[in-house]
């Protein structure tokens, strides 16, 4: 039982941190180009993007 | 083409590539500012297809003077372009340097020069979609929660002690309770909408079923019960809202898809006031009265007269027709008709919103009564299954009260009732098949507008075709190509290129590069045609008969029927060019397919009698008629629902929008007006009418599918349901009962991938017949 008050909060913390990860990645448009960003990986180019 | 996967580009987006670029004026209007002095301007470019135009976009653009960046999304094929002069860190000789006009045709230009010619996005609602990110955030929620819930009831199942037990529902209780209330929105505001309009539908037994699924999981808890339905309620949450996210995927999915084709009518129109200052002025701020240049190539804004100038016009969106009508001083120019060869001053008659574009639309809505009395077919099982649940579920507590007269027991068991038959697998058995099937219409280069357009699709009997445009290209071709001398078409086709008109560039495309021609200078006549003056002193005519020829030769009357073009030297008779309509690619294969189907094809059409009796007798269809008005097609379409008949109109026309809304279904080509693609539940893309029997054919194994889902999620309730009235049913067997028929339910709606296929006719035609049979034995050899 003693386990059990670690182990819950760690389980649901870590859940909320995929969450709140998913709901970030959205809100900051990580889902607008899914193919542009395939190909951009293959980019050479060293310049760091610029914000939008 | 300047890119690797040339041919995946569509005929729409081909069409679009040829019309002029917006112009710099267009472009200002639908940017927006992002502050700190600098604007946003999003561009279509339907010419983007890799890695690398990604990279030389976003590397050339800024390269001009007064871009800041600019950002490609592959996906969409558009490019943001952020142009400005900064109001900090500029310096002075760099803002005095700035001027957005010079900056945005630059920019115009640049992308031309590129090989990416770009148009605007038409359609107001540009910005991101507010309803599938609140989707997929109810489902993210709603996944987290299932997720936690069910590892502590998997615990409580394999035997936790009492305390533990508690402890676990408790904490359940609490994720769950957020969860609900904020994923379950959708479902709840849907269900009191039907109850408080006195009807039931899917949402209802689902709400409900959550909803007591919860109290008495919560009662339980409280008392210290062994059983909580905590897991399934937001399980069965999760599953519903992924079908919800998916329907909803789709519909956006060719909505995008159709904004992203060329628009009719243009932002604005350049004023010219009674100063003689010209201003350009947005669509709505143009008042009737007002004086419009017109230059050759724009559309007309707005409903006018010609006040001064002649030229040929395309009344295309009008009529249907594809042959240009000339326009003079006092004639009527309708908003979205295009002007072809010459310069012309109108004067507004109308506003924007009253026009005859606003007409048509007002029409359209008037004959919408062809879809309005379809069901969905989720919606008519629901009908009967959500009453049918709700009694078995009254019946089960009632029974138990009377057999136990303990009214938890009675609940408990009305509750897995609830939960065992609750919707799930047919919340999920509609949206999944129709995505499918959408994804496959799709990469076949056909847009569907929504789910229900599939399964009236399925439902049709009858196809009406409009002819031009739809049946046939709507687009001239030279017919004596082989007859005419070839000195004489590469002389005409040199001439051409300097002129609009649709006959002109049929004979352009003759033009071959770099042979020894004369010097010509070049003049068009609006109306009449083209003449030109070699550097010898020579004149050259190519035009209407009257025009070209001195009265001598004015007799040459060759063919009635196809449309004719007369070349001409100091007035002298050279030579003829001969013009037809060409039928659309794959429509006589369509015919054939469509009668395979059990289908009957109609011609309904706008045209005279001969061409489309002789239409009519080149693809076998027996039944047509010549010289319908707008109004009539309408009524035939009803005559037909009338009989009984499920029609399908094909059609393209701003004339065919009021039968597109009227039909029980309709399709249009990507080339039509706005208005008919917008009526239309299915657009494609692709140029070859073979996407008709193709639509139907996936429509109809979609509808045997989902009617299979249906028959599986019957199926399984009839094991299921007995168990849970005689009580047997725990949580766990619900949640298995319930995930498992789910499953099922997808796996089996996959197997539709299977079952239909990417058609041959999807990719560009092979160039030439000629180039075809000469590469035909090289393949022979290697084989």
């Amino acid at each position: 039982m003693n386990n059990l008050i670690f182990l819950i909060p760690i389980a649901l913390f870590l859940g909320a941190l995929g969450l709140g990860a998913f709901l970030w990645s959205m809100k900051s448009g990580q889902y607008e180009d899914l193919e542009g960003a395939a190909w951009r990986i293959l980019d050479d180019d060293d310049d760091r993007p610029k914000q939008d | 083409m300047s890119c690797c996967a040339a041919g995946t580009e569509s005929a729409a987006e081909l069409e679009a590539l040829k019309t002029e670029g917006p112009s710099a004026e267009e472009m200002w209007l639908s940017s927006r500012p992002l502050g700190d002095g600098l604007r946003q301007v999003d561009l279509i470019v339907p010419g983007v297809h890799c890695g690398a135009c990604i990279a030389l976009l976003e590397k050339e653009l800024p390269s001009i003077r007064g871009v800041d960046h600019a950002r490609v999304n592959l996906s969409t094929r558009r490019v943001s372009v952020v142009f400005g002069a900064r109001d900090a860190g500029a310096d002075d000789a760099a803002k005095a340097g700035y001027h957005p006009e010079t900056v945005l045709t630059a920019l115009g230009e640049k992308l031309k020069a590129l090989g990416y010619p770009a148009h605007l996005p038409g359609g107001a609602d540009e910005t991101a979609d507010p309803a599938m990110r609140e989707l997929l955030k109810a489902l993210a929620v709603a996944g987290f929660a299932s997720m936690n819930v069910m590892l502590l009831s998997v615990s409580v199942w394999s035997g936790a002690e009492a305390a533990t037990r508690d402890l676990f529902h408790w904490i359940s209780a609490l994720i769950a309770a957020p969860a609900l209330i904020y994923s379950g929105r959708v479902f709840f505001a849907s269900a009191w909408g039907a109850l408080r309009h006195g009807r039931t539908n899917m949402d209802v037994p689902i709400s409900l079923g959550v909803g007591l699924a919860y109290a008495i999981s919560l009662y339980e808890t409280i008392t210290h019960g062994a059983h909580a339905y905590f897991d399934a309620s937001v399980t069965l949450l999760f599953f519903l809202l992924a079908g919800r996210t998916l329907d909803h995927m789709m519909r956006e999915k060719a909505r995008s898809a159709v904004r992203n084709l060329v628009r009719l009518s243009p932002r604005g129109a350049m004023v010219i006031r009674d100063t003689g200052a010209r201003e350009y002025l947005a669509l709505d701020e143009i008042e009737p009265g007002m004086r419009l240049a017109i230059a050759p190539g724009d559309r007309v804004p707005v409903d006018a007269r010609v006040v001064s100038g002649r030229s040929d016009m395309d009344f295309a969106v009008v009529n249907g027709e594809s042959a240009p009508q000339l326009v003079e001083a006092g004639s009527l120019t309708p908003a979205g008709t295009l002007n072809l060869t010459g310069s012309l001053v109108l004067e507004a008659t109308r506003r924007a919103r009253e026009s005859f574009l606003a007409e048509m639309v007002a029409m359209m809505e008037a004959a919408e009564s062809g879809r309005a009395g379809y069901r969905r077919i989720a919606d008519r099982a629901s009908a009967i299954y959500a009453p049918a649940v709700h009694l078995l579920a009254l019946g089960t507590f009632i029974g138990w009260m009377m057999v136990s007269g303990d009214w938890r027991m009675a609940m408990l068991t009305a509750v897995a009732v609830l939960i065992i038959t609750c919707p799930c697998a047919l919340g999920l058995a509609v949206p999944v098949v129709q995505v499918v099937a959408a994804g496959r219409l799709f990469e076949n280069g056909i847009m569907v507008k929504d789910g229900s357009a599939m399964e009236r699709l399925a439902q049709a009997d009858h196809v009406v075709f409009d002819k031009t445009g739809t049946l046939t290209r709507g687009k001239p071709l030279l017919i004596n190509a082989a007859s005419v001398a070839p000195e004489h078409l590469a002389l005409a086709a040199r001439i051409a290129r300097a002129s609009r008109h649709p006959l002109s560039q049929a004979l352009a495309a003759f033009d071959a590069a770099g042979d020894g021609l004369p010097g010509l200078h070049i003049t068009e006549t609006p109306g009449d045609g083209v003449e030109a003056i070699t550097d010898d002193g020579d004149v050259y005519r190519l035009g209407r008969a009257v025009f070209a020829l001195d009265a001598r030769d004015a007799g040459v009357e060759r063919a009635a029927d196809a449309s004719q073009v007369i070349l001409s030297k100091n007035g002298a008779f050279l030579d003829i060019f001969l013009f037809s309509d060409q039928v659309r690619r794959g429509a006589a294969q369509a015919v054939a397919r469509l009668k395979a189907l059990g289908v009957d094809a109609e011609i309904l059409s706008g045209d005279r009698e001969a061409p489309v009796r002789a239409l009519a007798g080149e693809l076998g269809v027996s039944a047509y008629v010549a010289g319908v008005r707008p109004r009539g097609k309408v009524d035939r379409i009803k005559a037909l629902t009338a009989e009984g008949h499920k029609p399908l109109m094909v059609g393209d026309g701003l004339n065919d929008a009021p039968a597109l809304s009227a039909a029980h279904v309709s399709m249009a080509p990507a080339s039509a007006a706005d208005v008919g693609r917008m009526a239309a539940d299915f657009v494609f893309l692709h140029d070859s009418l073979e996407a008709v029997p193709l639509a139907i054919e996936v429509s109809r194994k979609a509808g045997s599918l989902i009617r299979q889902n249906f028959a599986l999620a019957v199926a399984y309730n009839c094991i299921a349901v007995p168990a849970a009235v005689l009580g047997h049913a725990t949580p766990l067997i619900a949640a298995l009962a319930m995930s498992s028929s789910s499953i099922l339910v997808v796996l089996n709606s996959l197997r539709l991938r299977r079952k239909t296929r990417v058609e041959g006719f999807a990719r560009p035609a092979a160039p030439e017949p000629v180039s075809r049979a000469a590469a035909a034995p090289e393949l022979g050899a290697r084989v």
